[in-house]
């Protein structure tokens, strides 16, 4: 944990396509961070994303280079690993950024977890966030889900931020908050 | 009221484990270790979690374990996943922090957030950091996480050593009020 937490907004997801904030992603902070709660995909094996928009422009669709390495193991105790997972990650790419490989979407599986996103108003340096996710994965496991990167939009100021599944709706709530 | 609310403090000296039985009334929890520091030498920091209100400590869990590791002598050092530090599925304590020394000057810290746990229809989630003075002089730095395999609501949370007693400073927090 950091400084002191303010809450700016909650939303619940219930069969949501995403979840977009499209306020509150300014200058007052110099840190973001966004907690996930019970995230259930309806689709099982998808995952959870992110992508931001940038000041005057339109769609989430920023530059990112990115990593993600997860600890995984499964319920039968068969299997064990931690490694990085080049499928996960992004080399300035455009596409919304994995939080989470494949969650199962039976009644009782979800993930939740966290992401920070430091200064989204700068506009001379890039924008620098990471996560760190648990996930009950479709085959099974408990993936422990480690993901970090830049938006390489040094220029421009980030305002706004969605979440959503790689395919179908989800449910669950997303607490977005400010650090100072 | 947003930030983190501190829900209470528990100082344990010489105690043979540290518990908190009201997990209720929000979304995210916190458990802050401080100055973790066992009566036995070589022991693990561990938890469990229950369901009626802590009468029994046994809740399912699968879970992931991996750490980083530096020895003072510069002998040793790498990073790895621990099979022998994860559970499949089992009931057991969950290690936090691997063969805590008990040396006057060592301790281990750490935190851990658990979500949702009052939920009667999902999974629990945690995830935890903890950083270890460890018995062979090293510092292991130790990232686990899982889920508690049941949709019954957790509503208690057990912390002690694997055998002895422990002092320590264990706060419990709470995030986004229900």
């Amino acid at each position: 944990m950091s400084g002191k937490l303010t809450l700016i907004s909650s939303a619940t997801a219930s069969g949501s396509a995403s979840v977009e904030f499209t306020s509150g992603l300014d200058s007052t902070y110099d840190e973001y961070v966004f907690y996930f709660v019970d995230i259930n995909p309806a689709t099982d094996s998808e995952s959870l994303q992110f992508q931001v928009n940038a000041s005057g422009q339109t769609g989430y669709n920023e530059t990112i280079t990115s990593t993600y390495f997860a600890a995984n193991a499964n319920e039968a105790g068969t299997d064990a690993n931690i490694a990085y997972v080049t499928a996960r990650d992004q080399a300035q790419g455009t596409a919304y950024q994995w939080l989470t490989s494949t969650q199962g979407s039976g009644a009782d599986e979800c993930s939740a977890g966290e992401l920070h996103l430091f200064s989204p108003s700068s506009t001379s340096k890039v924008k620098h966030f990471y996560s760190r996710m648990n996930h009950y994965h479709a085959s099974d496991y408990s993936a422990d889900s480690f993901c970090a990167g830049y938006i390489n939009n040094a220029a421009s100021a980030i305002t706004e931020i969605s979440f959503k599944m790689s395919s179908g709706n989800f449910d669950g709530s997303i607490h977005f908050f400010g650090v100072s | 009221m947003s930030d983190w609310k501190l829900l209470n403090t528990s100082t344990a000296s010489g105690a043979s484990s540290v518990e908190f039985t009201d997990l209720t009334g929000y979304k995210i929890f916190k458990f802050a270790f401080v100055d973790v520091n066992p009566a036995t030498d070589t022991v693990l920091f561990e938890f469990n979690a229950s369901t009626d209100g802590g009468s029994n400590y046994n809740v399912t869990k699968t879970t992931t374990f991996f750490y980083a590791y530096h020895w003072e002598s510069d002998a040793h050092s790498g990073l790895g996943y621990i099979t022998g530090s994860d559970i499949a599925q089992g009931t057991g304590y969950q290690t936090l922090m691997r063969d805590v020394a008990n040396d006057a000057d060592a301790c281990g810290t750490g935190e851990l957030y658990l979500f949702n746990p009052a939920s009667t229809t999902y999974v629990k989630h945690f995830y935890s950091r903890t950083s270890t003075y460890e018995t062979r002089d090293s510092i292991e730095d130790s990232h686990i996480a899982g889920y508690l395999n049941t949709t019954s609501a957790v509503n208690a949370i057990d912390f002690k050593m694997s055998s002895g007693n422990l002092d320590a400073v264990i706060k419990a927090y709470g995030l986004v009020a229900t």
